[in-house]
């Protein structure tokens, strides 16, 4: 049987506590799914980017980092973090903008490893930099929200993930509503299906591209609020949120919204119970591993109908 | 001189200062062989990234399994110390091999940008996963035995293996690309379907260039964990977001898909990698990771490659008329 | 008469797009066999279900007798069936002798042949077929440097280096300027006669198709509309409405 470095328990045993006790599976399945939820809102970003500009942005996470960061540091002076959400959205608008405008339009039309490999210096640079100025110790922005009880205690809802969840839901709708819309929403989705025509209908492609990226960071600002009052913020939590953005999107598709949805909520809940399974200490392994697997299995999928993907 | 006398003369010097050089510069031992550890890198990548066009960010993966095999054969095995390393070097080198053989069936039928990031995942899974399991120490990962001899030999030791291995990585690397294996790797990279629609073994190339990375990277691995002395499985053997970019970047620094760039790139990257670390102690890394940026955005044809495109004759690319003996056909 | 391929019954549909319906045709060994037809009659559709670009809905096809419907695409191009692209693809970034030494043919191959030396017989031939096609001065430049057409020149003469049984020619022609057709013309008459290659043409210029083609097949919105001599195909009514439209 296998050691997971828990003390005694292998992972035989938690297999075998899941089933002698369902109430777990329950609770692994509603935090995992309210977690979930933030996910699918970063991956909505990254789709957003992806689909409009052809730009997979390895620096997701770093955004999601650094709006947790503004509602931390709101909350330390004083401000209840949930003022954290909105303001972190302007910060990282701003920002996301300003790096379009001084890095990001370079990459636009080079192929995609380009814009790869500049994003993940983007997110290096980040990372680093977010370890300097605010140190490496691992932060949380106190909502100051009691928990829930469910099932006569049994089960347990922190109310302020309950919070969270709904709030991502919100703001996933606002995005959606925007889009759908506003003007600069239709710019960006006629941009999506076809920039040339976008152009030559007067659409300044440069603009919206700008607006992509920037509401992009802005969700994931916000996102990263969350997450800050839901659970923790370190300077590295970044490339584990791209992975799950990316995940989220290569199994949802570019176009599907309730796809991306349920995704997240279903990447949330395997994490959770993949953590409690194996260990604690094997949750990220098994992140990036999940990666791995859904891209060997989907490419498995596409050659037996003779497409690649490509 | 004709080109081959020159180019001897080339390999005579080089060769000639690396084996001084731990004399005329002791303290810069570890420094100098980590140089050679650069270029090893920077080549590997180089087989995969610049000459087919499978630009991997888990390379990694192969440098780490080859440390931890080699220091758990020289953990467990009763035998001597050069014994014990030689065999360790020996193994991890082949179950790097093995893991490529494994990952490259399924991994190398991925394209372009899902490529990159599956390897991305890979290489930081491998991490994760060595960070949990006992067996090879799990967080507090595991130490290599102390090497036997006067202090100082043990960076005098390793700085020589490790410039053999770097020696013995170039020209295998010149053999294989001056052959069929270096036109179907093109190929591959130029157009892997017209590769494929012209009857190539792309998968036979594909996988067999992965190995031999491998191959090389997991006896790199093995060294670096005796010269480092302690083996951290995330910062140390599977250290994505330093070693494993770092190949990337210095490839493409040089100029991705020539031989002598990948070393170039590896000779900048190094020296200006030192230079950070002393003159800019705590923000060396921010300063790296701007440097990624500032390469990839505006200079992503790296030394070799602007210099190709600026004096095409100088690398053979001209036209030429027919020689008279064949006008007269 | 030997017939090297033989295409039956095939049907390929895309989503709700039926590309080929029930197209049946029979290429003899060692002659030039045309393929026209209007935009969008699935003649390209055709040609990557016969190479095995994709798997077909319906229907055989079998390449010196052998079923090949089942067979990935570098498989059936080792057997020596071989393709030209519409869009032309050669290797950009090598150069055109690079381009042509790696397209020898890859039939025999161990897998130690992953390491053989460049062999100067094959530079030879590779030289040769590069005068061939009239490229012998530009063989050291980059294939991506080239010309449009004379990637196309390229592209042909790679295909010959591989010792084909078999070429199917996706418009051979176009982007070629038109004082040189007539040279590019007599190199297909000549591959086929002299080195014995079968050819299948996809051709959308009229003139060059009946001169060379010695049968001719014609699809229109998918089905196989019309066959036969290109005397009896250029005076055909329905081809000829074909190609103008119902107006």
């Amino acid at each position: 049987m296998k050691k997971t470095g828990r003390g005694d328990f292998s992972t035989m045993d938690s297999i075998q506590l899941l089933f002698q006790a369902p109430v777990l599976s329950v609770q692994l399945l509603l935090d995992g799914m309210l977690i979930g939820a933030i996910f699918a809102l970063a991956a909505y970003g990254m789709a957003l980017v992806w689909g409009v500009m052809n730009v997979i942005n390895i620096a997701q996470g770093e955004f999601v980092m650094l709006g947790g960061y503004v509602a931390f540091f709101l909350y330390a002076a004083g401000i209840h973090p949930f003022f954290g959400i909105p303001l972190a959205a302007v910060v990282l608008f701003l920002f996301g903008w300003s790096l379009y405008k001084t890095i990001i339009f370079r990459v636009v039309d080079k192929d995609l490893f380009i814009s790869i490999l500049a994003t993940f210096g983007l997110s290096i640079l980040l990372q680093q930099l977010a370890n300097e100025l605010f140190g490496a110790d691992v932060r949380t922005a106190e909502s100051g929200f009691g928990t829930l009880m469910l099932f006569d205690g049994q089960v347990t809802v922190a109310e302020i993930k309950l919070v969270a969840f709904i709030a991502a839901l919100v703001l996933g709708g606002l995005l959606l509503l925007f889009l759908k819309q506003s003007r600069l929403g239709q710019a960006i989705r006629a941009t999506a299906q076809n920039a040339r025509a976008a152009r030559i209908m007067g659409i300044d492609t440069d603009r919206v591209y700008a607006a992509t990226f920037g509401l992009n960071a802005a969700i994931c600002g916000a996102a990263g609020a969350l997450v800050s009052m839901t659970w923790i913020i370190h300077p590295y939590l970044g490339l584990p949120y791209t992975i799950r953005s990316f995940m989220i999107v290569i199994v949802a598709g570019l176009g599907n919204v309730a796809a991306v949805l349920a995704a997240g909520l279903g990447l949330g809940a395997a994490e959770n119970f993949a953590g409690f399974i194996f260990g604690a200490e094997y949750q990220a392994a098994f992140v990036f591993g999940l990666l791995v697997v859904i891209l060997m299995w989907r490419r498995f999928w596409l050659s037996r109908q003779r497409r690649y993907l490509k | 001189m004709t080109a081959t006398v020159k180019r001897l003369l080339l390999y005579t010097v080089i060769v000639a200062v690396a084996l001084a050089a731990p004399s005329i510069a002791p303290d810069y031992r570890t420094q100098m062989a980590f140089l050679w550890v650069m270029i090893v890198f920077a080549l590997t990548w180089d087989i995969l990234g610049g000459q087919m066009g499978y630009n991997s960010f888990g390379n990694i993966l192969f440098f780490g399994v080859g440390m931890y095999v080699c220091a758990v054969i020289q953990r467990d095995s009763s035998l001597g110390y050069y014994p014990a390393l030689f065999l360790g070097m020996g193994a991890g080198a082949l179950a790097a091999v093995i893991f490529a053989a494994i990952f490259g069936s399924g991994i190398l039928g991925l394209r372009g940008h899902y490529f990159a990031i599956c390897t991305l995942g890979l290489g930081i899974a491998a991490g994760e996963f060595a960070s949990g399991w006992d067996y090879i120490g799990a967080g507090s990962g595991m130490v290599t035995p102390i090497f036997p001899g006067e202090p100082g030999g043990r960076e005098k030791f390793f700085y020589y293996v490790m410039f053999a291995l770097a020696i013995i990585t170039f020209p295998v690397l010149r053999w294989l690309y001056s052959g069929r294996f270096g036109l179907a790797l093109n190929a591959i990279r130029d157009d892997e379907d017209k590769a494929e629609a012209m009857g190539i073994h792309t998968t036979r190339y594909k996988t067999t260039a992965w190995c031999i990375s491998a191959f090389f990277l997991g006896l790199t691995g093995a060294v670096v964990g005796n010269m480092i002395g302690f083996i951290d499985p995330r910062d140390v053997a599977f250290a994505g977001p330093t070693f494993g970019v770092w190949m990337v970047l210095m490839a493409i620094l040089g100029g991705k898909g020539t031989l002598w760039g990948p070393v170039l790139g590896a000779v900048v990257f190094h020296i200006t990698q030192e230079v950070f670390w002393t003159y800019l102690l705590g923000w060396q890394r921010v300063a790296l990771g701007l440097l990624i940026v500032l390469i990839v955005v505006f200079f992503p044809l790296g030394i070799l490659g602007w210099a190709r495109e600026r004096w095409p004759e100088r690398f053979g690319h001209v036209v030429e008329e027919k020689l008279d003996a064949r006008a007269t056909e | 008469m030997k017939l090297i391929l033989e295409v039956s019954g095939v049907r390929k549909t895309f989503g709700g797009v039926v590309a080929n319906n029930d197209i049946s045709l029979k290429v003899p060994e060692g002659k030039i066999i045309g393929l026209i037809g209007p935009n969008g009659s699935g003649k390209t559709t055709l040609f990557n279900s016969i190479v095995g670009y994709h798997p077909i809905d319906a229907g055989a096809i079998r390449f010196e007798g052998e079923e090949i419907s089942k067979l990935r695409v570098p498989q059936i191009a080792r057997r020596g069936m071989l393709r030209t692209f519409q869009q032309t693809r050669i290797y950009g970034k090598m150069t055109c002798v690079q381009n042509m030494l790696i397209s020898v043919p890859q039939r025999e191959e161990k897998w130690y042949s992953m390491f053989s030396r460049l062999d100067a017989d094959d530079t030879e031939k590779a030289e040769n077929l590069l005068e061939f096609v009239g490229l012998y001065s530009k063989r050291r430049l980059r294939a991506g440097d080239l010309s449009f057409g004379q990637q196309k020149l390229l592209e042909f003469a790679m295909a010959l280096m591989t010792k084909p049984k078999m070429l199917l020619l996706d418009e051979p022609t176009a982007g070629i300027n038109p004082t040189l057709i007539n040279g590019l013309m007599n190199r297909l008459k000549r591959v086929n006669t002299e080195f014995g290659i079968t050819l299948f043409v996809i051709e959308h210029n009229m003139r060059v198709i009946m001169n060379l083609a010695e049968y001719i097949y014609c699809l229109a919105h998918g089905e196989l509309l019309a066959e036969g001599r290109p005397e009896q195909i250029q005076n055909d009514p329905r081809v000829i409405d074909a190609y103008l439209g119902a107006h």
